[in-house]
């Protein structure tokens, strides 16, 4: 008869840990990249480590008792033994008290954590919609999409609310999730202590294209992120008269998209991304494809066939024309 | 009309036996569809940006397999338990209201069917098959459910058929109740009652309580896209917010509802296969009493990522802690009963360890997320649905199963092969861990669940793989008890009054019970009437015949047909014709009539 042998459990951790070993993990939660990262992850292992001896010890007993006392002819009958006070104050007690260990840290980080950056940090506010998503850098005059570039080493202050339905923020290397929840502003708070790039995207569900609301946060030495502030707040790139680009402009100005995206100068449409600096972007769509131009031909010609549910209508936009959009598009660095 | 045999027999029942059968077989085919959904779901994760299926029917496919497996699966194969094992355990003839127990079936599977119905309703509403089914996730956050943000027929099958079954949940809920308070066997005292029994009346206690709160939220929620209300709606100055509590409020609750009647099946089958009492039955009864309470004070730890606020969290955290101090109580109680005893390796006893082992990495996850910072990385990622599965699938079906085995010979008069058994028992054990342990990790490197595809430099591809295998060996193992069913109902060996040395009434009287259950009621004078302890020597069984002929109420029609008026009623409001819900309530009415005035003694 087949003996149960739960001992065996313990090994697939580990069988696991080595099929999870390689490769980068863009969006682990296990690196992280921030203050608020940090505590959470030390948090998150000394809880672990208490886990894994009660995991141990309990497993342990129950393997124990099951391979000691299974039946073999001849054994007399058990006692028939229905408690023992002692012993079972003993086992009330001994997780209350572990449940101290882990409690008081908690408590500590929770409030460590609340959200509240100093008053000199970097105000970010974050605006969740179906499917992208918006940030304002209110004291920069900034507004863009979906890549949210930083500075290392300072606090930043971050404002989380939504346009439409709950979606929720996360960025793992840079902390945990905080909802964006319509008609409430939420906030967390968090000092980047690395240069690179982190991906994040939406952890609630909130529609057809949930999977494809992503984002990537830029964290930058000061001056890059200075230059980059330097070319957010110029105007929009004017293609010179006459060029592809100038094309490009005029089909984007007599077309729907002036009734989704901002350019400045050119439209002034609030329900899509902003487009002012959008050739500066690494990525489209939130963080879906490459910001080249096949990538953009195919999302400008069908958007909804690329992120089920998105609510860019097909644009009746081709040949020429198409290739005077991307370009312009391209040129708004 | 109360012939014993024939399609009508089964329609008009009002026998616990037959409507516990009921019961089981309905959830259980419930249970296979809802695992053909997950088997689709792993189908698409197997691999980065799968195309199995697209983003509209995968969210329908992760919303139904939720709903499926807790309302469908999980709670009434549970109830099959309840029908079939409380009256025999406390020496009773039937439930205190067998008509209503009828209703409550009926109604169930008229609510089942009609969310199923989503599946294939896409023609009536101008839309493709495999189009309406809901698709919000099984707790339907609000505004998301809004008619603005899903405009199409999905989350009013939803909100309609979870309202049919509240139906279901609450008149079974009083009843347990009414019956286990008052139908107990002369001399069988509260402390005396089986655990089983116990923890059914708790999980009743908390149906009773919990349902209400739900059916506000839904009730909310329909007004809001019927009626153009704004419970929900954040423009209107409401706040969606209310929505999370109100469900969470319930859905803490529920989740102690699914896996307390697991506990107590548990409680039953390792005093057994170790020949010794439950240690500390006292404690055990008192530490699942206290976790029905306790349940209530703890469903903002749902909502951590909310932002709350840092009071709110510290308390729901506190809290949601020490609810782990009776679950560690109740595990260590388990153990203890193992220890010392003369341990009978059964495929029972096989799943009743097995629920104490997953059941303890469920409970262990559960505590990291207990803490507001590090659920903040967790929840709404794989992590968490690892822990929800070893929970509700190591935990509530591991239970479930442990029942099946134990109690299939009394409740069909035939032994379930015990070397099929064990071959189910290894390659679901072995599947599950495959299946939903890699999903801790899933979920610590990044992915968020609820995503139809995912980008192939997460890093997280051959762990999903790995997961999507093991789900198979899920479906091979459950095919394998199918079969084990199947060979069982021709090939079983005939099962004796007490195939197990069990201590409880149940095993007092023939396999199955004859429809009178005992032909004398027992009086029971210890807590393990069947069992020789210090101060009492076994219980002498009951008589074969009874000694003077037994009445045994016959069938009634009207139980199913006032549950009928329901699912026609919910009809009204789907394909917006008024004319249905005057139909739907005449028709209730009407089998309340006749059930009310029907005499009963036919």
């Amino acid at each position: 008869m087949p003996r149960f042998r739960p001992w065996l459990s313990p090994l697939l951790p580990l069988a696991l840990a080595v099929v999870a070993c390689g490769g980068p993990f863009p969006q682990s939660t296990l690196r992280p990249r921030s203050d608020f990262a940090g505590a959470v992850d030390q948090l998150f292992t000394s809880i672990f480590w208490w886990a894994i001896i009660v995991f141990v010890v309990v497993e342990g007993l129950l393997c124990y008792a099951v391979i000691r006392y299974r039946h073999r002819e001849g054994r007399p009958a058990p006692r028939p033994v229905h408690g023992h006070t002692a012993l079972e104050i003993a086992w009330t007690l001994a997780p209350a008290v572990i449940l101290v260990f882990i409690a008081v840290p908690t408590m500590r980080t929770i409030f460590a954590t609340a959200g509240e950056a100093p008053p000199t940090a970097l105000k970010v506010e974050v605006i969740g919609h179906q499917w992208w998503w918006e940030y304002r850098y209110p004291d920069l005059h900034i507004v863009t999409a979906n890549e949210l570039s930083l500075p290392v080493g300072r606090p930043v202050q971050v404002s989380i609310t939504s346009a439409d339905v709950i979606h929720s923020f996360w960025a793992p290397a840079l902390g945990g999730k905080r909802d964006a929840t319509p008609g409430y502003v939420t906030r967390i708070a968090f000092r980047p202590d690395s240069v690179g790039v982190y991906s994040g995207q939406c952890a609630e569900f909130c529609g057809a294209s949930h999977a494809n609301m992503r984002l990537r946060v830029l964290v930058l030495r000061d001056s890059a992120f200075q230059a980059w502030v330097r070319r957010q707040q110029a105007p929009a790139a004017a293609p010179p008269r006459g060029s592809l680009e100038a094309r490009g402009r005029d089909v984007f100005a007599k077309s729907a998209c002036i009734g989704c995206h901002t350019i400045d100068g050119v439209s002034k449409g609030i329900i899509g991304p902003t487009l002012s600096h959008v050739g500066g972007r690494a990525t489209i769509a939130a963080g879906l494809f490459p910001n080249d131009s096949p990538h953009l031909a195919r999302w400008i010609a069908n958007a909804p066939s690329l992120k089920p549910g998105a609510l860019m209508m097909q644009m009746p936009v081709a040949g020429a024309d198409l290739t005077a959009v991307i370009a312009y598009l391209q040129s708004l660095k | 009309m109360t012939g014993s045999r024939g399609l009508r027999s089964w329609l008009t029942t009002t026998d616990h036996k037959r409507i516990g059968l009921l019961y089981f077989y309905t959830a259980f085919a419930f249970f296979l569809v809802g695992g053909l959904e997950a088997l689709l779901i792993r189908a698409q994760l197997a691999r980065p940006n799968g195309t199995v299926v697209g983003a509209e029917t995968y969210n329908q496919l992760f919303t139904m397999h939720g709903t499926t497996m807790v309302f469908l699966a999980l709670m009434p194969l549970s109830a099959a338990f309840f029908n079939y094992i409380v009256p025999l355990q406390i020496g009773a003839r039937d439930v205190a209201f067998p008509r209503l127990n009828a209703f409550s079936y009926w109604v169930f599977l008229l609510g089942g069917l009609f969310l199923n119905a989503s599946w294939i309703a896409g023609p009536v509403f101008r839309a493709g098959v495999l189009n309406v089914a809901p698709d919000a996730g099984w707790f339907g956050y609000a505004n998301l459910t809004e008619r603005q943000y899903s405009p199409g027929p999905n989350v009013d099958f939803w909100m309609l058929g979870l309202q049919i079954l509240g139906v279901s949940s609450l008149a079974a809920g009083f009843n347990f109740i009414v019956t286990i308070l008052n139908l107990r066997a002369p001399g069988m005292k509260m402390m005396r009652l089986p655990t089983f029994t116990w923890m059914t009346l708790v999980t009743q206690f908390l149906v009773i309580t919990a349902f209400p709160v739900i059916t506000v939220a839904l009730v909310f929620l329909m007004f809001d896209r019927f009626f153009g209300a704004h419970f929900y709606v954040p423009q209107a100055g409401a706040t969606p917010l209310l929505w999370q509590h109100l469900f969470w409020l319930f859905g803490h609750p529920e989740v102690y509802i699914l896996i307390l009647p697991a506990m107590g099946i548990v409680s039953e089958v390792l005093p057994t296969f170790s020949r010794k009492p439950l240690f500390g039955y006292t404690v055990v009864v008192y530490s699942g009493v206290l976790i029905g309470f306790m349940g209530w004070g703890v469903w903002s730890h749902h909502m951590f990522s909310v932002g709350l606020g840092p009071i709110a969290d510290s308390v729901f955290s506190a809290t949601t802690m020490l609810i782990a101090v009776p679950t560690g109580v109740k595990i260590f109680n388990w153990i203890a009963t193992l220890w010392g005893g003369t341990i009978r390796g059964t495929t029972a006893l096989h799943f009743a360890v097995g629920f104490i082992a997953m059941f303890i990495i469920g409970g262990l996850s559960g505590v990291t997320h207990a803490s507001p910072p590090a659920d903040l990385q967790q929840t709404d990622t794989y992590y968490v649905v690892a822990h929800i599965h070893y929970v509700l699938f190591g935990g509530t079906i591991f239970g479930l199963f442990a029942g099946i085995y134990y109690w299939w010979p009394k409740m069909t008069g035939r032994l379930l092969s015990e070397a099929l058994g064990k071959l189910h028992f290894w390659l679901t054990f072995i599947g599950m861990n495959l299946a939903f342990f890699p999903m801790h990790l899933i979920g610590l490197l990044g992915m968020p669940r609820r995503i139809y595809t995912y980008a192939p430099d997460l890093g997280v591809s051959s762990l999903n793989l790995v997961s999507t295998i093991g789900a198979l060996l899920i479906g091979v193992a459950t095919l394998v008890f199918v079969v084990n069913l199947w060979r069982t109902r021709s090939h079983g060996a005939p099962a004796p009054n007490d195939p197990w040395g069990g201590a409880t009434l149940e095993w007092a009287i023939p396999s199955p019970p004859p429809p009178y259950n005992f032909s004398v009621i027992p009086t029971v004078a210890s807590r393990l009437p069947r069992w020789k302890t210090e101060h009492h020597d076994p219980m002498p069984d009951p008589p074969a015949a009874p000694p003077a002929p037994v009445h045994v109420p016959g069938g009634s029609w009207w139980p199913p047909v006032a549950a009928l008026g329901l699912p026609v009623l919910a009809l009204a409001p789907l394909t917006h014709h008024l004319w249905l819900a005057f139909l739907g309530v005449a028709i209730m009415l009407y089998g309340i009539y006749r059930w009310a005035f029907e005499p009963f003694e036919i």
